[in-house]
Order: C-alpha cells, then sequence, then structure tokens
C-alpha cells in the first residue's frame, strides 16, 4: 500500500471511529472557559456537559471532534458508545 | 422559609447556589457581588486576552437560566459582618438577613510593592476588569514590562504578545516557576518564549516605575528603573506577584483565619451557620490538622457544591481530591497533578501562592523521582512509598489521564519501578504497558 493507500486507510479507520463515538468530559479539569461550545459548528453547549460530567449524546453531534481538539485543558474525549446504547440512540433520534 | 446568603458569584459561590436550588426548590437564596458582570469564567480570562474568545463567552449561564435557577442577586461591596444580628452590611448601608452564610469571596493579586506601582498603566489580572484594562492599554502601547511568576504571569505575557506588545519579563533570579518546575523544565518554557520574542531579563528588578505627563497633562507610565539602575522605556507595567485570600469581611470578627478562613471538612468556619469556600477557604484536614491553599477553579467548585449541600441541611463531607492543573506555558500544554515540587525551593518571583497553583505541589521529601526527557514531550514521575504521588507532563498529553487515575487510586507500582527507572526503556510504554495486563 503505497503512501496514499496509507493515509486513505487511516482516514477510513477514524471516520469509522468516529461515527460510533461520543464526546465525554472529565469535569474535574474543565475550567468552563467555553472554548469547546464556541468552537461547535453546530453550537452544541459543551461546556454545559463538561459542567454536569455528561458526555454528548444525540442526534445533533456530528463527532467533528472540534471541541476535543481545542479544550486547552484535556477535558474531552471520544469514546466508543456501546454497541446496545448505539442501537438505543439511533432509534431515540 | 431558610434564607441563603452568599458573597461573591465567583466558581464557589455559584456552585453552592445551584446545590443549595436541588435540595431546597423553595428557599431564599441571595448571591452578593461587587462585580457588574456576574458569574463568569475566571481562567477564560487567559483566553480573552489572547483573542481566542469574545467576551461574551466568558459565561456559562445565560440570564434566564439565572432566573430559571431563582437566584436573587444584588450588586454591591459587603463590608461588614454582624453576626450577632446575622446580617451581612453593603457598602450603601443596606443590611442583609440569613440563616446561612457564605463566604466566597476569592483571592486577591498582591499589590505591587515598588515606588510608581499606582500609575495608570500598572495593572494586575484579577477579574474581567482588568483584562478589560490590559487590552485597552495593550492597543496603544508598544512596549510593557512583566514581573512575577507562575502561570498568571506567563497568561499576561502571552496576551501581550498577541496583542503585538513588544514584552520584557523580569525574573529575580536564575528561572521561572523554581518551585514547582525543575531547572530543564524552566528552560523549556524560557527557551519557547524567547523564540516567541520575549526579552527575558534574569536577575532583574524594578526599583521603581517613572510616569511622565501626556499632551492632556495626565501621568502615565514610561519606564522602569531597574534596582541596579538601568532605565527601560515602557508604556505599561504588570505584576503577577502572587495572591492572597480576601479575608477583609472577616476581620475583627471571631471567624478564625490562618492564611485563609479556617473551615472544617463541612465548610464551615468556628461560627456555626457561616460556611467558607473557594479560595478564601483553607480547609483544615482532619487527619494530619494541616491546611493547605489551592487556588484552583475545580476545587472552588467541588469545595461550593459541599458547602451549599451542608447549608441546605445535608451534611457533606469535603475530602480533599489530588490538585490538578492543566495550563499552557508559552504554547506547551503542562499537566501538574499531585505533589511535584521537588525541592522547597524559594519561589523568587512569587511573594505568595499563584493562580491556578496548590500548595501540595511544593513537595513532600524523600521521593523517588523519574524523567523521560525529550525536547519538548516530557514526563516526570514523583514516588514515594511505591506509589505515584505526582507528575508534571509537558507536551503530549496522551499520558496524562492515566497517570492521574493512578495518583488518584494510589495504585502499587512496586512491580514495575525497576522497569521505569531503567533508561532505555520509555516511561509511557511501561505505564501502558502495566495498565493493559490489567496491573
Ligand atoms: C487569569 C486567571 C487565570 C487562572 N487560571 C487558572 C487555571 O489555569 N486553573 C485553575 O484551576 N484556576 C485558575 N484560576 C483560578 C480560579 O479562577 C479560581 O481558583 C476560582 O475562580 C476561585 O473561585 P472563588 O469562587 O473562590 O473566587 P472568585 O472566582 O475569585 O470569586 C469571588 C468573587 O467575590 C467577589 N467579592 C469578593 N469580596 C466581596 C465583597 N466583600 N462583596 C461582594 N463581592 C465580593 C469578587 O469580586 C469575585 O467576583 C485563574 C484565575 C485567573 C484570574
Ligand atoms: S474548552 Fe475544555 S475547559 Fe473549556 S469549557 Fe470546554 S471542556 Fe471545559
Ligand atoms: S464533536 Fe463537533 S459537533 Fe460534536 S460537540 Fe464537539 S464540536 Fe460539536
Amino acid at each position: 500500500m503505497g503512501l496514499l493507500g496509507s493515509l486513505f486507510d487511516y482516514e477510513r479507520r477514524r471516520s469509522k471511529a468516529l461515527a460510533a463515538g461520543r464526546v465525554v468530559p472529565d469535569s474535574s479539569r474543565c475550567v468552563q472557559c467555553g472554548i469547546c461550545s464556541f468552537n461547535c459548528p453546530l453550537g452544541i453547549d459543551v461546556r454545559a456537559h463538561a459542567w454536569r460530567g455528561e458526555p454528548v449524546n444525540g442526534g445533533h453531534c456530528i463527532t467533528c471532534g472540534e471541541c476535543v481538539a481545542r479544550c486547552p485543558r484535556g477535558v474531552l474525549r471520544f469514546e466508543q458508545i456501546p454497541h446496545s446504547l448505539e442501537r438505543i440512540l439511533s432509534n431515540t433520534f | 422559609m431558610a434564607r441563603h446568603l452568599i458573597i461573591g458569584m465567583g466558581a464557589a459561590g455559584f456552585s453552592a447556589a445551584e446545590t443549595i436550588r436541588q435540595h431546597c426548590p423553595d428557599a431564599t437564596i441571595t448571591l452578593v457581588t461587587e462585580e457588574p458582570y456576574g458569574y463568569y469564567s475566571r481562567p477564560g480570562l487567559a483566553y480573552l486576552l489572547t483573542n481566542e474568545l469574545p467576551q461574551s463567552q466568558l459565561f456559562p449561564r445565560s440570564e434566564q437560566e439565572l432566573d430559571r435557577l431563582g437566584l436573587e442577586r444584588v450588586t454591591g461591596r459587603a463590608v461588614c459582618l454582624d453576626l450577632q444580628a446575622r446580617q451581612v452590611v453593603l457598602e450603601d448601608g443596606r443590611r442583609l438577613s440569613y440563616d446561612a452564610l457564605l463566604l466566597a469571596t476569592g483571592a486577591a493579586a498582591v499589590p505591587p510593592p515598588f515606588p510608581g506601582a499606582n500609575l495608570p498603566g500598572v495593572v494586575t489580572l484579577d477579574n474581567l476588569d482588568d483584562a478589560r484594562r490590559i487590552l485597552r492599554l495593550a492597543r496603544k502601547a508598544k512596549t510593557a514590562v512583566v514581573v512575577g511568576g507562575g502561570i498568571t504571569a506567563l497568561e499576561i505575557v502571552e496576551g501581550l504578545r498577541a496583542q503585538g506588545v513588544r514584552v520584557h519579563y523580569f525574573l529575580r533570579r536564575d528561572r521561572f516557576w523554581s518551585s514547582v518546575l525543575t531547572p530543564e523544565e524552566s528552560r523549556l518554557i524560557e527557551r519557547r518564549l524567547t523564540h516567541e520574542g520575549v526579552q527575558i531579563h534574569y536577575r532583574t528588578e524594578i526599583g521603581q516605575i517613572l510616569g511622565k505627563k501626556d499632551w492632556r497633562g495626565r501621568v502615565k507610565v514610561a519606564a522602569v528603573e531597574t534596582k541596579d539602575g538601568k532605565l527601560l522605556r515602557c508604556q505599561m507595567v504588570a505584576v503577577a506577584i502572587g495572591v492572597r485570600p480576601r479575608l477583609e469581611l472577616v476581620a475583627d470578627t471571631p471567624i478564625q483565619t490562618d492564611r485563609g478562613i479556617l473551615v472544617n471538612e463541612r465548610l464551615e468556619t468556628s461560627v456555626p451557620g457561616v460556611y467558607a469556600a473557594g479560595d478564601v477557604a483553607q480547609v483544615v484536614d482532619p487527619l494530619t490538622g494541616q491546611a493547605q491553599l489551592d487556588v484552583l477553579w475545580p476545587v472552588a467548585v467541588a469545595q461550593g457544591r459541599a458547602a451549599g449541600a451542608n447549608m441546605a441541611g445535608v451534611p457533606t463531607v469535603y475530602r480533599k481530591g489530588v490538585p490538578l492543573n492543566v495550563t499552557r506555558l508559552a504554547g506547551l500544554v503542562v499537566t501538574l497533578i499531585g505533589a511535584v515540587g521537588r525541592r522547597r525551593e524559594p519561589d523568587g518571583d512569587l511573594v505568595t501562592i499563584a493562580r491556578g497553583d496548590s500548595e501540595v505541589w511544593r513537595g513532600i521529601p524523600d521521593v523517588l523521582v523519574v524523567h523521560d526527557e525529550h525536547e519538548i514531550n516530557r514526563q516526570r514521575l514523583v514516588i514515594k512509598d511505591n506509589r505515584l504521588v505526582g507528575a508534571v507532563i509537558v507536551g503530549d498529553q496522551t499520558l496524562s489521564p492515566l497517570v492521574q487515575r493512578l495518583i488518584a487510586e494510589q495504585v502499587d507500582i512496586g512491580p514495575i519501578l525497576p522497569a521505569l527507572q531503567s533508561p532505555h526503556v520509555p516511561i509511557a510504554e511501561v505505564l501502558r504497558h502495566f495498565v493493559q495486563n490489567g496491573r
């Protein structure tokens, strides 16, 4: 596989991982600065999720990773949604 | 109906109010704040200075959300406690009665000690007004002098650089933040600052700040004179030499204080019904009898929540967690967890504790320290009695959540100590292997 092929493979694996993921906060690191909410292209109030220690669930988040990448405190990460939960979520939204 | 009164609407005050409301839907909750802005993210001010955030984004709650919580907000400064009458007196003479009182007044910057410090153009960074003032001055200033240490000093340095101001950073001794960082870590940060165009002046102290009249006849900062007599022209001077808990309100009351307001593990002061939380509070550890200061946002939130629950009649013990701060120093992400200060080395640039700092980081004796030092990404682990007690992680943060957990859960890392000390195996590999193989 050439360079392009491996890049493509990387992108494919990444988008697959992201599609099945959700953003999870570690509240003990959060300082409520709001950089995450400010940079979310869908206007999701990620900061409010971090305050409550709740994952960003639901159909709106496109798992673009912007909030995860921009948070200066390492509060946010992607977590794989367990299959059972994924099914419930996709039925709900 | 119980009347809850909270002085200060910062992280601790707001968290307490929200918690009281969760437990008591009908209680009267009044927050007194001298700042006109209400509840905002104080650490976020650093990103306001670097243009990463607009001011409007600093507020975690909208006015409607605050209204929905049913919080009465009073803008004004509390000047006196009447503990006998259970009232707080405001500057304008108003008296507010309470059944339970929370003091959440935070900490304030130590005022600059040099002659000329009250000239317009000399700034500290405590609040949104200060940040706005810095931005306003930066618009006109060509050159600034920054003195002090810790995170706040660097946040100001980077904010000013982002605004296009030339920065001279004065260090009193040989290196940056010596009470927490090793010489190598300090050097790394200093090298990056220099690379960003910041001019660091070692072993340099301000003797006095000199002013000059402008064309409108107003005196403004024009230069600093160093203790060894050098003159440096500048239009602003920023000072971050530490903070002190704000104890004005409790002076001349029976409420016991040390450096902060002393509270027990339920956050109650020596006067029943009066609580304290956040930067102003000093929580006594019942095991050691010691009380350390933290100036950390998540600590203020946790203490506010515990105080709020106790005020609402739900007995709640506050347990101090392992202090943690993730910060950016000279563009590098740095995580500090637990006890990391190697020596009790006094810090030349800080006269008290800094913001985003914890006294726990001053370190404990008889520890083993292992390092992995690369050009930018480095890890330092502090180990005592086969347990990780502290860590500094610079640059790549992949390891940081893992290390945080190992410290918080006091995991026995005895089996991997030899591997950690081996110069040939990266620390990251050893730890990952340890955790993946179910320890
Ligand atoms: C620039 C900056 C950067 C920071 N960076 C970090 C960081 O990286 N990580 C971290 O963990 N923490 C950081 N902090 C510290 C963090 O913001 C504080 O620990 C936290 O805000 C403490 O909350 P608090 O509620 O105790 O006090 P505060 O947030 O200070 O709130 C106290 C409020 O009470 C008001 N008040 C005081 N006295 C009176 C009175 N008599 N009457 C009426 N109102 C009164 C004050 O005006 C203030 O609004 C930073 C702070 C600043 C300023
Ligand atoms: S960017 Fe990070 S620290 Fe800031 S509010 Fe969002 S989660 Fe919290
Ligand atoms: S992953 Fe993207 S869409 Fe989802 S909350 Fe974060 S920034 Fe918004």
